[in-house]
């Protein structure tokens, strides 16, 4: 699965992207970004505030709950600041 | 059909509402310039960082819920990402409708829904060197939520 980081959470990790496939127990948006945190030391800074973090499933958001089910892309960001 | 155009490209905004102006009786636009300016220090320059693909959609889905909306002939947005300096033109949206009243709302509400429904971030440099990540504003927050509220 393709996991894109955009924004602080791209510098804080020092990459656009990882490619994941992740164990057996990892079935939901949430269960992946606990397993991400536990990538690095970089990761695990990058998501030190979940809170502020937002995540989109092959492009629509969806919530930490989501089943990643058949996706292909998963995205972490921080709110948007475009206009 | 409502036109989204994301990309480095500047525009020029005359010939971008010209293309909304044929049978239009009003056409209501905004284009939001990079300040010079943030937290009274010198900027020397805004990047603006997006989801490519998401991007599209989310701009398509806030025209195509203003075509719904109100009553428009058309809409345009066009978004800029890269870095961009001082001066240099950031974003256009723009309704065109038989009357004021809906062009205005209309382009009101695409400039109020995007900055905080598609998916772009604001990177500030300022001239002392530093650097920093613009944060998401409570007042456009709220710029956004009021056309959920009527």
């Amino acid at each position: 699965m393709k996991i894109l980081y955009f924004a602080w959470l791209r510098e804080r990790i020092g990459h656009a992207e990882d490619t994941i496939d992740p164990p057996d127990s990892v079935t939901t948006i949430g269960e992946m970004t606990e397993y991400l945190a536990g990538l690095s030391p970089a990761h695990q800074r990058a998501f030190a505030n979940r809170d502020a973090i937002k995540t989109a499933l092959d492009q629509v958001f969806a919530p930490p709950e989501t089943p990643l089910g058949d996706a292909r892309e998963l995205a972490y960001f921080p709110p948007f600041t475009g206009g | 059909m409502p036109r989204i155009i994301v990309g480095p490209a500047d525009f020029d905004p005359g010939t971008a509402l010209a293309t909304l102006e044929a049978d239009a009786g009003a056409v209501a636009s905004f284009i939001g310039i990079v300040r010079g300016i943030a937290d009274n220090r010198p900027l020397t320059a805004l990047t603006l960082e997006h989801y490519p693909g998401m991007t599209e959609q989310a701009l398509a889905t806030i025209a195509n819920t203003a075509m719904i909306r109100w009553r428009l002939l058309d809409c345009l947005i066009i978004h800029r990402t890269g870095r961009l300096e001082p001066g240099a033109r950031i974003v256009l949206a723009a309704a065109a409708s038989a009357h004021r009243g809906d062009a205005i709302e209309a382009m009101t509400f695409l400039i109020d829904w995007l900055k905080t429904d598609a998916p772009f971030w604001k990177h500030e440099e300022f001239r002392d060197g530093t650097a920093r990540w613009v944060a998401p504003r409570e007042t456009d927050q709220s710029a956004r939520d009021r056309w959920i509220e009527q």
